[in-house]
C-alpha cells in the first residue's frame, strides 16, 4: 500500500487525464488529422514542390494553437470547475493537501497535452513520409518538444489565474500572456529604444516577469529543415521547469488560503 | 481519548459586499465536545452555522477565531483525514465517473491495492443500497437520492473512526432513509462515531445519543437527548380534554384561571394550564357546564419543542 504525496499526485493526475478523455478534449485530433491529410494531398500541387515545408508549417502551428486552446480553456476550468461543482469537498476531506491537488491537476492536463501533441506529431510525420520527406519527418520532433514545453508553461499560467479569478477572466488573462509572451523580447527592445529610463525599467521588468515564449518558437526554422540545438533544448527545459515551479508555487499559496463556501 | 471532537471558541466571519469589507458572523464562539462511539446530532435552523462548523472541521473553511481538534489532532493536520470520513450536504461528484470508478478513485487516494478497492467498492455500494445495475452508470445520470448514497459510501472508504454527515437523509425516500438509519446505527455498533447534522427531528430522536442545537451561530443547548428533554419537562403544563360542552362555554368558564389556554380539538375541548394546582379548578368549571372529563395529561416536551425553544431563545 503506497500512500505518499507522489502517489496521490499521480492518482489525481490520472483522473484529470481520464476527465479530459471523457469530456472529449482529444476530439480536436480528428480535426487536426483532417487538416494534415488535406494539406498533404492538396497542397502538393499548389506549393510547387514545397509541400513538406507547408505541412510542417501548418502542422506545428496547428499543434501550438490547438494545444494553447486546450491549455487555456481546460486549464482555467481545472480548479474552478471543481470548486463550482463542489467536488473539492470530498477530495479535501481525504488526506490530500491543496498542493498535491494543484500539482496533480496540472500534471493531468500536461499528460493530456502530451498525448495530444504526440498524436499530432505522428500525424505530421506520416504526412511528411507520404510526400517523401523522411529527413524532415525525423527533424520535427525536437520542435514538437519545444511546443509541448510552451504549452506546459501556458497551462501553469492558466492554473495560477484560476486559483483566484473567474474562469472567463482567467482565460482572458492567460490568452493575453500567451500573446505577450511571444512578444516579450520586442518589449525589451522597445524599452531600450524609447530612451526613457522609467519605460526601460518597466518594460524590462515585464520582460523578466512574463514568460518568454519566443524561447520555444522554432516552427518556421523547422519548416526550413533546421533542428533546434542541444543548448536551446536544455535551456528551454530548464527555463520551463523553473518558471512552472514558480507559477505553481504561487498558485498553491493562493489556493491554500481559499475558503470553500 | 475522552473526546473525539473538541471545538473551542470557534468563530467564522464571512466577508460580503463588493469590497468585502462587510462581515457577517456565521459562527460565534462555539465550544463543543463529542465523546467517541456515539451518534451525535448537530441541529439548528437554516443559517444556524451547522454546515459552516462541519466545513471548518474538514478544513474547507478557515476559522476567524478559535480552534478545533479531531482525534486529538488539530484540524489543520491533513494526515488526520486518513482516519475520518465526510459526506457533504447535497453531495456532487465527478459526473464523468461511474459509482464504481468514484469509489475506486478514492480507494486509490488511500493507497489501497486493486483487490481491496474492488472488495470495498462492492461492500460499500451494497451497504448504502445502490442497485448493482446503477453502479456502472455515470454519476451525471444519478438522481439526488442516488448521489446521496454514493456520498455516504465514499465517506466510509477508509473505514473511518469518525464520520461527519451533513444532512445525510436529504433527498432520500422513506425506504432510503430507513436503510441509511440502519447503516448509521451499524456504524455505532462497530464502535465508530457519527457526527451528523440534520433537520429531520424524528431521525435525531431515533438515532442520536447526544445533540447540540445551534442558534444564530451560537450553541443554544447541548447534552444527551434524555437529559435535555427531562430538564425541559421539570415545569411543564397539563392538558385536560373535556367533552360534551361547547368550546366557547368552556372559555368563559375558565377565564378566571391564570394562563389557561382553550383549544378546540376533534375529541373535545382542550384546556392547558400551567400549574398542577389549577387542574381542580378546571374540572370544577367543566362539571358546572355539564362537561365530561375525558383525560388529564402532562404536556411533555418533544424534541421539536426543544428545537423551537432553542431557535426562539
Amino acid at each position: 500500500m503506497s500512500n505518499g504525496p507522489l502517489h496521490r499526485i499521480f492518482v489525481i493526475a490520472l483522473n484529470t487525464f481520464r476527465e479530459a478523455i471523457r469530456d472529449r478534449v482529444l476530439y480536436n485530433l480528428v480535426l487536426f488529422v483532417l487538416l494534415i491529410t488535406a494539406s498533404a494531398i492538396l497542397l502538393g500541387d499548389l506549393t510547387d514542390g514545397h509541400e513538406a515545408r507547408t505541412i510542417v508549417n501548418i502542422g506545428t502551428n496547428a499543434m501550438l494553437l490547438f494545444g494553447a486552446f486546450i491549455s487555456i480553456f481546460v486549464g482555467v476550468g481545472l480548479v474552478s470547475k471543481e470548486i463550482e461543482k463542489r467536488t473539492v469537498f470530498a477530495i479535501f476531506a481525504k488526506p490530500v493537501n491543496r498542493a498535491e491537488f494543484i500539482v496533480g491537476k496540472y500534471l493531468g492536463l500536461c499528460l493530456t497535452l502530451l498525448v495530444n501533441v504526440a498524436v499530432m506529431a505522428v500525424g505530421v510525420t506520416l504526412a511528411l513520409l507520404y510526400v517523401g520527406s523522411g529527413a524532415l519527418a525525423a527533424g520535427i520532433w525536437p520542435t514538437v518538444y519545444l511546443i509541448f514545453l510552451e504549452l506546459c508553461i501556458l497551462t501553469a499560467v492558466a492554473i495560477l489565474f484560476s486559483s483566484f479569478s473567474t474562469p472567463a477572466l482567467s482565460a482572458l488573462f492567460t490568452f493575453c500572456i500567451f500573446v505577450i509572451g511571444h512578444l516579450s523580447a520586442s518589449l525589451r527592445e522597445l524599452g531600450n529604444a524609447l530612451g526613457s529610463a522609467f519605460a526601460k525599467y518597466v518594460l524590462t521588468a515585464v520582460y523578466y516577469l512574463l514568460p518568454n515564449l519566443s524561447l520555444f518558437s522554432f516552427r518556421t526554422e523547422a519548416a526550413n529543415a533546421m533542428v533546434p540545438n542541444a543548448a536551446m533544448l536544455l535551456g528551454g527545459t530548464a527555463y520551463a521547469v523553473v518558471y512552472i515551479a514558480i507559477l505553481l508555487t504561487v498558485a498553491v499559496i493562493i489556493f491554500s488560503r481559499r475558503n470553500f463556501k | 481519548m475522552e473526546y473525539i471532537v473538541e471545538i473551542k471558541d470557534l468563530s467564522k466571519d464571512y466577508e460580503t459586499g463588493f469590497w468585502r469589507k462587510k462581515k457577517v458572523r456565521a459562527l460565534d464562539g462555539l465550544t463543543l465536545n463529542v465523546r467517541p462511539g456515539q451518534i451525535f446530532g448537530f441541529l439548528g435552523g437554516n443559517g444556524a452555522g451547522k454546515t459552516t462548523t462541519i466545513k471548518i472541521l474538514m478544513s474547507l473553511l478557515f476559522p476567524t477565531e478559535g480552534s478545533a481538534k479531531i482525534l486529538g489532532s488539530d484540524i489543520s493536520d491533513v494526515s488526520m483525514h486518513s482516519r475520518i470520513g465526510y459526506c457533504p450536504e447535497n453531495p456532487y461528484f465527478y459526473d464523468y465517473l461511474t459509482a464504481n470508478e468514484l469509489l475506486d478513485y478514492f480507494g486509490q487516494i488511500f493507497g489501497y491495492d486493486t483487490a481491496k478497492r474492488k472488495q470495498l467498492t462492492d461492500e460499500l455500494l451494497t451497504a448504502v443500497g445502490l442497485e448493482e445495475k446503477s453502479r456502472s452508470r455515470q454519476l451525471r445520470k444519478f438522481s439526488k437520492g442516488m448521489q446521496q448514497r454514493v456520498g455516504l459510501a465514499q465517506a466510509l472508504v477508509n473505514d473511518p473512526e469518525i464520520v461527519f454527515l451533513d444532512e445525510p437523509m436529504s433527498g432520500l425516500d422513506p425506504v432510503g432513509r430507513r436503510e441509511i438509519r440502519e447503516l448509521i446505527v451499524s456504524l455505532r455498533e462497530k464502535g465508530k462515531t457519527v457526527f451528523m447534522s440534520t433537520h429531520i427531528l424524528s431521525d435525531v430522536e431515533a438515532l442520536c445519543d447526544e445533540v447540540a442545537i445551534l442558534r444564530g451561530g451560537r450553541l443554544a443547548a447541548t447534552g444527551s437527548l434524555s437529559e435535555l428533554l427531562s430538564t425541559g419537562n421539570e415545569q411543564r403544563a397539563f392538558e385536560l380534554l373535556i367533552g360534551g360542552v361547547a368550546s366557547e362555554q368552556m372559555r368563559n368558564a375558565v377565564s378566571g384561571i391564570n394562563g389557561a389556554k382553550v383549544l378546540t380539538k376533534p375529541a373535545g375541548t382542550a384546556i392547558e394550564v400551567q400549574n398542577e394546582s389549577d387542574i381542580d379548578a378546571v374540572i370544577a368549571a367543566a362539571r358546572t357546564c355539564g362537561g365530561k372529563i375525558i383525560s388529564v395529561n402532562p404536556v411533555s416536551l418533544s424534541l421539536e419543542d426543544l428545537f423551537v425553544e432553542a431557535k426562539n431563545r
